[in-house]
């Protein structure tokens, strides 16, 4: 057992004893032979390739079908870890909604010098299409990811709002599948919560936020860019889960002042969209004119409120990492509260102070594009050469406005099965919350995203991260 | 159901069909070449490549040298080739998985399976030693598709616009192979009881899987006319036109029901079917068997194409 002092391993001690959550499934291990377990996860991966669990890859290789490396020893949470994190992505949740009505309304937290105008106003994801817009059930994000980094026993940090269309739950989903298919016996062992009824919570949640005009069971469709999407498989699934259609742009036009599918029997109203497709493409009349992804005309059926749209228009601005840095004050303003999650420490390369400090540290930081996600176009001082250091200083000076920094994390550790056996890897969490007038609903657990390289911190699985079933145990 | 979806559906149904049917025809091929000479074996490879239409496409590529173990790999694996049987079952998958909502996981794993094993086995070119396990894996693997899809399928719109992919694919086939090698032939209809020929009516009845059926039907004895009839008519045999007609007609018929109306895509069926109960054999050949095969080859397309429409496919 090979583990670096200095981070904190969430299923071993320092002293290499087990940690509580974890002695149900380290005592199912003992009786485990290696042999056996290494075939299991050869099965789990024809599994995945059979079933057609893939995502699409851009650039080099594109058109290529990737599977996304499943470890099989699960993350796993105590009923009490958990009952914390819930009530902080509750608050934090609830404060990213009333901010973004209040951008697109009143805007009093600018004008209460808490957020800067320039942050808003010059910001690509700000929609002015969307101020004064009454969305429907005054929800806008409703399905959000909330990436959250663990560096201590107590330490969970939010490191990351998805409040445009987070990904990634169809793993979440199927990972457990896997785990009790192989694993049958350990799930009478250890009491996980399950995970499986999301897409029927998932129906339910967005059904709630149907507009006025909508009959009693409303129509709901996802709609994907098509099958070369990276997460058009899961596109497919949910929408299959949850017995929605998935449609795609050309199937959907405005008939009658509603938007309304194409189907073997002529045009069908639908109620709420589920959209994955970004806020450029949506509308072709509204926003960039050559989207084909998109319906002509839907912003104006929004407007009119014949329409829901999840998430809504222009929730982007929530997931930017400068917005982000003021998270602290968002919540404080909006809810009174301190957070119960904290941020990671952020520096704002824009301001004078805070971009010389980075700048002199550069080697030891995080430093990060605030428009930028899946890992691309980041700078991980602490594993970059002096060259490569060098280098994304000059970028820095020439836009710090572009960037924000972050000290490198000790982040949590947990093994996975590597080939010499149980070793050390570092993870991250996204659990994923549905938000409805009815209420805010967090499934028990999330997504687990592991870097599979030794010592490396990236999870994406853009950038050769894999993922772990995400257990939260019964109570 | 979204048009878009019964269209995915209906193609997805094409491409397995006409990707087994290829194999089919490729067996048959395969084995009356091994009874010829070089160049009467050159022929029969020609004949397989005429009935699926590609042999313009076959003759840019390659000239006009037809031999075996370059026109099957042309036909299952050239990548310059559009219609092969791995692009063939490529597209049936693409399109299963454009419309995966459409399908049971079962229906949709099998389909993603035939595609690993297919890919996987038509990798390299095929050598003579190798062709009969390859041909065997594609039925085989739309066999299982088929299986899959029967046994967990609602009987709903989303069923019957996949069967009637099938059948529509399924009826012209079995009529382009007939009315290829009609012209070899026509002679022995009149002129029966060369064994040339009843090894040629024997290949045709092999490339529809129906020589077992045809040859316990009626004693072993082979009558070109009683092949015809058999080919064409008789609506017991899985590949017959009449039985494709009468399954199209039941499918149809199911949406019909589900919908609560009626197309123009049933009145064009039901004017096939109407045709099918009323001929007889003698009538097929006094007026004509190769003016037959076309107008039936016409009316399956213009119910294809109704159907596309009623049911907008297309936006």
């Amino acid at each position: 057992m090979n583990h670096s002092p200095l981070c904190f391993d969430e299923m071993f001690a320092e002293d290499g004893s087990v940690r509580p959550a974890y002695a149900g499934y380290r005592e199912w291990l003992h009786g485990q032979d290696a042999a056996s377990l290494r075939r299991k996860g050869i099965e789990a991966e024809s599994f995945f390739r059979r079933t057609g669990i893939t995502f699409n890859v851009y650039g080099d290789d594109a058109g290529e079908e990737r599977l996304i490396p499943f470890d099989m020893v699960p993350r796993i949470i105590s009923a009490h870890e958990w009952r914390k994190l819930v009530k902080g992505i509750e608050q934090r949740v609830t404060a990213l909604n009333a901010f973004l009505h209040d951008i697109y309304h009143r805007q009093e937290i600018v004008r209460a010098g808490r957020v800067p105008q320039r942050l808003i106003a010059d910001n690509a994801a700000f929609l002015p299409q969307m101020l004064g817009m009454a969305v429907p059930g005054g929800v806008y994000t409703h399905i959000v990811g909330i990436d959250l980094v663990r560096t201590g026993p107590d330490e969970f940090m939010v490191l990351e709002d998805n409040a445009r269309t987070p990904s990634g739950v169809s793993y979440m989903l199927e990972n457990r599948e896997t785990m009790m298919a192989m694993f049958p016996e350990l799930f009478t062992k250890v009491k996980v919560r399950p995970v499986s009824d999301y897409p029927r919570r998932l129906a339910k949640s967005l059904a709630a936020c149907a507009p006025a005009c909508a009959g009693e069971r409303p129509t709901v469709a996802v709609l994907t860019p098509g099958i070369y999407n990276s997460a058009y498989f899961e596109h497919a699934f949910l929408a299959d889960q949850m017995g929605a259609e998935l449609v795609e742009g050309s199937d959907l036009r405005v008939v009658d002042g509603r938007v309304a599918m194409r189907t073997t029997q002529g045009y069908q109203p639908i109620d709420v969209l589920y959209r994955r497709v970004d806020d450029d493409y949506l509308d072709p009349l509204s926003f960039n004119p050559a989207s084909k992804l998109g319906v002509p005309g839907i912003m104006d059926i929004y407007r009119a409120g014949g329409i829901t749209i999840a998430n809504a228009p222009g929730t982007g601005i929530a997931d930017d990492k400068a917005i982000y840095s003021f998270m602290p004050e968002i919540i404080e303003f909006y809810t009174g509260e301190k957070p119960i999650l904290a941020n990671v420490p952020t520096w704002r390369c824009s301001e004078k102070d805070s971009l010389a400090h980075v700048l002199e540290h550069l080697a030891e930081m995080v430093v990060k594009e605030v428009h930028g996600s899946g890992g691309y176009g980041m700078l991980i001082g602490p594993t970059s050469s002096k060259k490569d250091v060098e280098a994304f200083a000059q970028k820095l000076r020439a836009k710090p406005d572009n960037y924000i920094a972050q000290p490198t994390l000790a982040l949590s550790t947990v093994p996975i099965f590597a080939k010499s056996g149980l070793a050390p890897r570092h993870v991250d969490l996204r659990p994923f919350v549905l938000v409805s007038p009815k209420g805010i609903d967090i499934t028990p657990g999330g997504l687990t995203r592991v870097a599979l390289k030794q010592g490396s911190l990236v999870v994406n699985s853009s950038q050769g991260g894999g993922t772990k079933d995400s257990w939260v145990l019964e109570d | 159901m979204l048009g878009r979806t019964a269209n995915g559906a209906y193609w997805m149904a094409r491409y397995l069909e006409r990707a087994e049917n290829t194999a089919r025809l490729i067996g048959a091929g395969f084995r009356m070449a091994l009874t010829r000479d070089a160049s009467m074996a050159q022929e029969e490879w020609k004949s397989v490549i005429t009935t699926l239409g590609q042999a313009k496409a076959f003759e840019a590529a390659y000239g006009p040298d037809y031999a075996g173990e370059r026109v099957w790999n042309y036909l299952l694996r050239d990548k310059a080739n559009p219609g092969s049987v791995l692009a063939q079952i490529e597209a049936a998958r693409t399109n299963a998985r454009s419309v995966r909502t459409a399908l049971t996981r079962e229906v949709w794993e099998a389909i993603n399976e035939a595609w690993m094993v297919l890919k996987d086995a038509l990798a390299r070119p095929v050598r003579e030693g190798a062709l009969g396990q390859v041909l065997a894996a594609i039925r085989r693997q739309a066999t299982q598709v088929r299986g899959t899809f029967d046994g967990t399928m609602l009987r709903n719109e989303n069923y019957n616009f996949t069967r009637i992919g099938t059948f529509i694919e399924r009826g012209d086939s079995t009529a382009r192979i007939l009315d290829v090698k009609y012209y070899v032939l026509l002679p022995s209809l009149a002129w029966v009881g060369s064994s040339l020929d009843n090894v040629q009516w024997e290949s045709v009845l092999r490339s529809v899987a129906g020589e077992r059926a045809y040859r316990w039907l009626n004693a072993g004895s082979i009558d070109p006319r009683g092949i015809a009839e058999f080919l064409l008519l008789d609506q017991r045999f899985p590949r017959s036109l009449h039985f494709c007609v009468d399954k199209l007609r039941s499918n149809l018929f199911g949406l019909a029901h589900e919908y609560g109306h009626e197309t123009e895509a049933h009145e064009l069926l039901r004017s096939l079917s109407t045709q099918f109960h009323h001929t007889t054999i003698e009538q097929v050949f006094e007026s004509g068997l190769h003016e037959f095969i076309q107008a039936f080859i016409k009316a399956n397309q213009q119910v294809a194409q109704a159907v596309e429409l009623d049911y907008r496919f297309y936006a």
